[in-house]
């Protein structure tokens, strides 16, 4: 079986993430339950035209798509594979409001065709003319993970040599607002440094997209080694570090050899005894790093996540805004990372340096 | 990559019947499901028609066994009968002892319940149960509850109207890497306003009965249907020694790039995706003895997969039909669905007729096969082609 590397990375989100030559120089802190991106300027990647036909999740994906593929130095890729948990929720929004407002009439295609979840990847492959696989996950917390358990498949096994992967979440404004409704999201407004101390229901919601690309070469600019990815549909009544360190035996590996965890903590005081039973337990001499105070939860956070991983790993530096204990790690060599939504699909992918 | 993947059962609900027995039986009576729609209360009633399944919503909970405060959609209902009844018939009773994975696939999630509470959730505390199962992956998620898959290997893919199809392939590819032992893959959808009105904005329905490769087609028949198959690995067989149904023996996913929605007019991505399964499966264009083809009785599609099997199959175009005059066309259910229809057709040696057609296309001068005819087939092939040019095709075999 072959080796998989991050060869590339592009990322749009709440941080001022889309310019490959820094890494969160400047932190945005935030006050807020709903926060948006940090925009890249869209037309200098998309025409005038499209850029204002297309709505903002393909946008994303397209442009950070476009900047990963300029990081590989590459004009296109074997295998499109996108995750995205919610789909492109501003179309869905608009067409089911046009046609309940009007009782079913005068409607245009256009917001169905951009609500469709796999219009991202097709719009991608439009752009790329890239006539190879081209699957969309759709799969709550795990959408991004599947991609990418997917491109590592197709590369092990040589059925395709450059995969791009993405993960992208826009946010509708009125399934937010169902989602304060039941508590998913918070109803109060929460300072950035204050996310994990909040101490009530629900997370501070977001969108973003986070695109790679991975192969079965190592090539000049690789970020990372994926090792392995695996996810749960449910824990059932399984402790998280039993889960985990079964996970670590399955690889060969002990608590030691795990220099940072990366954990999905998103302020949810329902939910995030999840991490906090990994930080206590297991991972308690281990440096313990985490991100949704920077880009927010949203179904395909993950792959911020992964884009966090990759930079350490490559940078060989580690920002003071991401960490959750004070133990410092002597190399940065291994990574693991931990994620779940609301106590469900839970995900651990394993990254080594190159 | 080179172990067999073996089929070891199968569970379908559509409009044409409540099992796959049933399912069968409709096939050979040559009986449609097509009618006016009656569950869903829309202007377009007597423009449209539809393929729907004949249980209510209440029907199926029943059948489930589920309490009155249930929260699943439509899609999460008419999944779990169909994966259920795939897991009988593999005989399967601990579903946690083998490496076990369920990919579903659907394209508009709990849409149906959106829809019909959208403006009122904030009114109604005793609908809110349904606001979180608007997104695909939640049918998914009650689909393994259903079936008591625990700290597994879940997921759910969204590519139009090949999404079940590619729920097959990347099942396949799992057993034959070795990662998984067994996998139950397939997908849903239900009738909802959403898609009607979408369909309809695009200017593809039909308002009346669809027939696939006429002249004069007029367009297609959403239809609403749910199908499983279960997926075992050589391991799995070997310990068991349980009755094959067939193998998944190709397999390939191909994107047209041409259009956001419509398939280029010389099937590019369609002739590609029939291609390469051949490849993987080693087969030459002379193997394959039957095609289910997408077949939607558009005026894209037809023409499209018409002209991608010439330049597949040249002078020699095997027998050929599509099932979407029975059932309509369910979205990303359709590749599932049309898996069992091709491994029935497999497991009885017999075609299934293309319905409803009347006139040669002028375009070319391949007709799809009009009776129920007996015929070996050692392998079929089955294409699944999306909007937005997401093409999938499969090829079953009866021998590994």
């Amino acid at each position: 079986m072959k080796t998989v590397y991050i060869n590339s990375i592009g990322s749009i989100s709440s941080q001022k993430t889309f310019d490959n030559s820094e890494f969160l120089d400047d932190i945005i802190s935030y006050e807020d339950n709903v926060i948006s991106v940090v925009n890249p300027t869209y037309r200098d990647y998309i025409s005038p035209g499209d850029s204002r036909r297309m709505s903002k999740g393909i946008k994303m994906g397209i442009v950070a798509s476009k900047i990963a593929l300029n990081d590989a130095g590459l004009e296109t890729v074997d295998a499109i594979i996108i995750g995205t948990g919610m789909g492109l929720l501003k179309g869905f929004e608009k067409f089911l409001k046009a046609l309940l407002d009007n009782n079913e009439q005068f409607l245009t295609p256009t917001s169905f065709i951009q609500s469709t979840h796999n219009t991202i990847g097709g719009q991608i492959a439009l752009g790329l003319k890239c006539k190879g696989y081209n699957f969309t996950y759709v799969h709550d917390s795990i959408s991004f993970e599947s991609a990418m358990l997917d491109a590592k498949l197709m590369l092990e096994n040589n059925e395709a040599n450059v995969v791009l992967v993405g993960g992208v979440d826009e946010i509708g404004d009125y399934t937010a607002e169902l989602h304060k409704l039941i508590h998913h999201i918070k109803t109060e407004k929460v300072h950035s440094a204050k996310l994990l101390k909040s101490q009530t229901e629900g997370v501070v919601y977001s969108e973003g997209a986070n695109f790679f690309v991975l192969s079965n070469e190592i090539q000049n600019t690789s970020y990372a080694v994926i090792e392995a990815i695996k996810t749960y549909n449910t824990l059932g009544n399984i402790n998280i570090n039993k889960v985990v360190s079964e996970f670590l035996k399955e690889n060969n590996l002990d608590i030691e050899t795990i220099d940072i965890v990366v954990l999905g903590n998103n302020g949810d005081i329902t939910h995030d005894y999840y991490y906090n039973d990994l930080s206590a337990g297991i991972f308690n001499s281990t440096q313990q790093v985490y991100y949704k105070h920077l880009c927010g939860e949203f179904n395909t956070a993950s792959s911020f996540g992964v884009w966090l991983a990759s930079k350490i790993l490559k940078t060989q530096k580690l920002p003071e805004a991401i960490k959750l204990n004070t133990i410092e790690a002597s190399k940065y060599k291994t990574i693991l990372l931990y994620n779940q939504y609301r106590g469900e699909n839970h995900s651990l992918t394993l990254l080594h340096k190159c | 990559m080179s172990r067999g993947v073996a089929i070891t059962g199968m569970g379908i609900i559509s409009a044409i019947g409540n099992n796959v027995e049933e399912n069968y039986e409709s096939l050979l009576e040559g009986k449609t499901g097509i009618s006016r729609v009656s569950k869903i209360k829309t202007i377009h009633r007597d423009d449209i028609m539809v393929g729907e399944i004949s249980f209510t919503n209440q029907e199926l909970e029943q059948q489930l066994g589920l309490s009155s405060d249930n929260n699943y959609s439509r899609a999460a209902l008419l999944g779990s009968i169909a994966a259920k009844q795939a897991i009988v018939n593999a005989g399967i009773s601990n579903i946690n002892k083998y490496k076990t994975g369920l990919i579903s696939s659907n394209s508009v999630g709990g849409m149906d319940m959106t829809e019909a509470h959208f403006y009122d959730y904030f009114q109604n505390d005793a609908i809110q149960k349904y606001i979180n199962g608007h997104h695909s992956g939640d049918s998914s998620q009650k689909i393994a509850e259903q079936l008591g898959l625990e700290k597994s290997f879940v997921t759910t893919i969204s590519t139009a109207c090949s999404s079940s199809a590619n729920a097959i392939i990347l099942g396949a590819r799992l057993i034959k890497s070795g990662q998984l032992d067994r996998v139950i893959v397939g997908g849903v959808d239900c009738l909802t306003k959403f898609t009607i009105n979408g369909f309809k904005s695009l200017m593809i329905l039909s308002d009346t009965f669809n027939s696939p490769f006429d002249e004069d087609r007029k367009g297609l028949n959403l239809g609403e249907a749910s199908a499983f198959l279960v997926l075992e690995s050589d391991k799995v067989l070997q310990a068991k020694n349980k009755p094959v149904l067939g193998y998944v023996k190709g397999y390939a996913n191909t994107k047209d790039a041409y259009h956001q929605t419509a398939s280029s007019d010389n099937g590019d991505g369609a002739t590609l995706a029939m291609e390469k399964a051949l490849k993987v499966a080693q087969l030459s264009s002379k193997d394959i003895t039957y095609i289910n083809a997408h077949g939607t009785a558009t005026i894209n599609n037809d023409l499209s997969e018409g002209r991608a099997i010439l330049r597949v199959f040249g002078n020699d175009v095997p027998l050929f039909s599509s099932t979407k005059a029975y059932t309509g066309h369910t979205l990303a259910a359709a590749g599932a669905i049309e898996a069992v229809y091709s491994i029935l057709a497999l497991q009885n040696n017999i075609v299934f007729p293309n319905l409803n057609f009347k006139t040669q296309m002028k375009e070319f001068n391949i007709t799809p096969q009009l009776e129920l005819k007996e015929k070996e087939l050692q392998t079929v092939m089955s294409n699944s082609f999306g909007f937005g040019g997401n093409c999938s095709t499969v090829i079953f075999s009866k021998k590994q």
